[in-house]
């Protein structure tokens, strides 16, 4: 099931570590970054090439907050609801994100484009509130500033 | 005031290059440890600094190293270091990271040379983008001038250094539990004895270390133990970087004296409550600490002193609890984060984490009644350390125990309006 590509980059992966199973986070990682989540074939596909059970590394798979067992759709926010951003309002920008695209915490929009999630403190404490859209973090966070923001990502 | 830590840091500008770090001397630590240092040499004198854990534990980094058996058949070795910042309310580790990764690839060098590691991973959370980039590039620099690799400046000595990124949970901070993260598995704490330093990473001795601590090394045996000591202003040793963030004018960050007082972090350099905004409390060093209040103001910020007061210094860096944010739901906050990052392992934490959060949601929301307090009060003690397989649910009850200290009139006014009084 997989690529040639992601293939190499976890063979790459594996040379960090002595232990092939080391690389199981890492290789599911590459196979989300290439189909957007980690699918049960997915999941049997990382285990086959590191010889470990696909119960092992459905152990892994499902621990791991940032790792994906169902599909997303083609953009992730990440509202921080850390303690720094719920004292500077986040439930603001999280309250006009669900108006305005329609969705709670889980969900994504019927067309695909947004999945929103709640991470726990991003680390931008000294400029809540904060979030992120894919791998790109804003701060500073106002609904006007959110408008723009969302507005990049289609 | 020296500012070794952060001298080189500008967050507006690019951090310095291999070849800027080094004409700026910062790799001249590196050259004295492995051309004219025995590694017992560098241990003792990192014990002598009195450099304690930055990462919020405070342990004596220098004895840390010094448990490391030192004969040949202990080998492979590794060195650890903990970037996987998830502590709410603490953005230090990210500042070093993204703004002086040089310095922390030389303070790696001479950890790794002081236990005789030739493998040294950089555990860092997923988040972190940026610092990923600049690690990265780093990296490749050192490898590049011959900094890492093999016969290190003609030492004899070896060290390759990976990057491994994380893919989130907070429990991943734990010392065994990024361990066991490292090796692929689910990030749950080991069992201890057997202590990393003995039986670590993939069962071979292992030290981990926090960002800020290892930044510091190369800084220590460059200049000494008597110049680190006396940058702090309780004679600890060492600079601290404190920062605060919630409802002030200026939130952000500062390298001072180990020691600076509360107020003088709250008042001089976070410029005071944000107008309109008064102080009620706040968190020293993160999440799972207990709260300071009024009285607690002119503390020094050092590990024991905080300690005297009831806390910890944790990460260093503070959370201010505003008196128009509702004390409840503030906590509420902290344990529904604890709760969710619980890694379900022992039952106390996995089962009594959400119960915490569930009845701080009612209390909050209304459905509050007296006994609720009681079960709160009891459940710190079940929580408390000795009941639980790590410290994540004693850490989860240091602000709910000490809130129901200082703002217990404000959950009995919750319950006695059936409401949220900040709502």
């Amino acid at each position: 099931m997989l690529s040639e590509v992601e293939k190499k980059e976890i063979q790459e992966e594996m040379k960090m570590y002595p232990v092939a199973s080391a690389a199981c986070l890492s290789a599911l990682k590459i196979v989300q970054e290439h189909r957007g989540w980690v699918s049960d074939e997915g999941v049997k596909a990382v285990a086959g090439m590191l010889n470990m059970s696909n119960e092992e590394v459905e152990s892994v798979a499902t621990f791991y907050s940032r790792i994906y067992r169902k599909p997303v759709g083609r953009n992730v926010i990440l509202v921080c609801d850390g303690i720094s951003c719920m004292i500077m309002g986040h439930e603001n920008i999280y309250e006009h994100i669900k108006e305005k695209l329609g969705i709670s915490y889980g969900e994504t929009t019927s067309d695909d484009r947004f999945t929103v999630l709640p991470i726990s403190c991003l680390g931008d404490c000294d400029h809540a509130p904060s979030l992120m859209v894919n791998n790109d973090h804003y701060n500073e966070l106002t609904v006007e500033k959110l408008e723009a923001i969302l507005s990049q990502y289609k | 005031m020296e500012k070794p830590l952060t001298q080189h840091i500008n967050p507006k500008s690019a951090p310095l290059t291999f070849k800027e770090y080094e004409k700026a001397g910062g790799y001249e630590g590196v050259r004295k440890a492995l051309k004219e240092m025995t590694p017992a040499e560098v241990t003792q004198l990192m014990k002598e600094s009195n450099l304690l854990g930055r990462g919020g534990a405070g342990f004596l980094t220098g004895l840390k190293w010094s448990f490391v058996p030192m004969d040949e058949a202990s080998k492979p070795k590794y060195l650890l270091c903990n970037a996987d910042e998830m502590e709410p309310g603490t953005f230090k580790d990210r500042y070093l990271l993204e703004g002086n990764p040089h310095q922390l690839i030389a303070g790696l060098i001479i950890a790794s040379y002081a236990i005789q590691a030739e493998t040294a991973y950089i555990f860092m959370r997923w988040a972190y983008k940026k610092a990923e980039k600049m690690i990265n590039k780093a990296l490749a620099e050192a490898y590049e001038a011959g900094i890492l690799g093999k016969n290190i400046l003609g030492s004899g000595f070896n060290l390759d250094i990976h990057l491994h990124m994380s893919a989130g949970r907070y429990i991943c901070g734990e010392e065994t539990a990024l361990i066991n993260s490292l090796e692929g598995r689910r990030a749950t704490p080991r069992t201890k004895p057997p202590f990393s330093v003995v039986s670590g990473l993939f069962g071979q001795p292992s030290v981990v270390n926090n960002v800020e601590t290892l930044s510091w090394a190369s800084h220590i045996v460059e200049k000494g133990a008597d110049w680190f000591k006396s940058l702090s202003a309780t004679g600890t040793g060492g600079t601290k970087l404190y920062g605060v963030s919630g409802r002030v004018k200026k939130p952000g960050l500062w390298e001072l004296p180990l020691g600076t007082t509360v107020r003088e972090i709250l008042e001089e350099h976070a410029g005071g409550m944000a107008e309109g905004y008064g102080f009620r409390g706040l968190l020293p060093g993160g999440a799972s600490t207990d709260f300071l209040v009024e009285e607690h103001l002119d503390i020094p910020m050092d590990f024991s002193t905080i300690a005297k007061a009831g806390s910890r210094m944790g990460t260093g860096t503070m959370i201010i609890l505003d008196d128009k944010t509702c004390p409840v739901a503030f906590i509420r906050n902290l344990e529904n984060f604890f709760a969710l990052e619980s890694c379900g392992w022992c039952t106390p934490c996995r089962e009594g984490l959400p119960w915490i959060e569930k009845i701080l949601g009612a209390i909050e929301e209304g459905r509050g009644r007296m006994e609720h307090l009681e079960i709160l009060q009891r459940q710190t003690k079940y929580l408390a350390p000795g009941h639980t397989f790590c410290a994540h649910a004693p850490g989860a009850a240091e602000p709910l125990q000490s809130g129901l200290k200082y703002f217990y009139d404000d959950f009995v006014k919750h319950i006695e309006q059936k409401k949220c009084p900040w709502r």
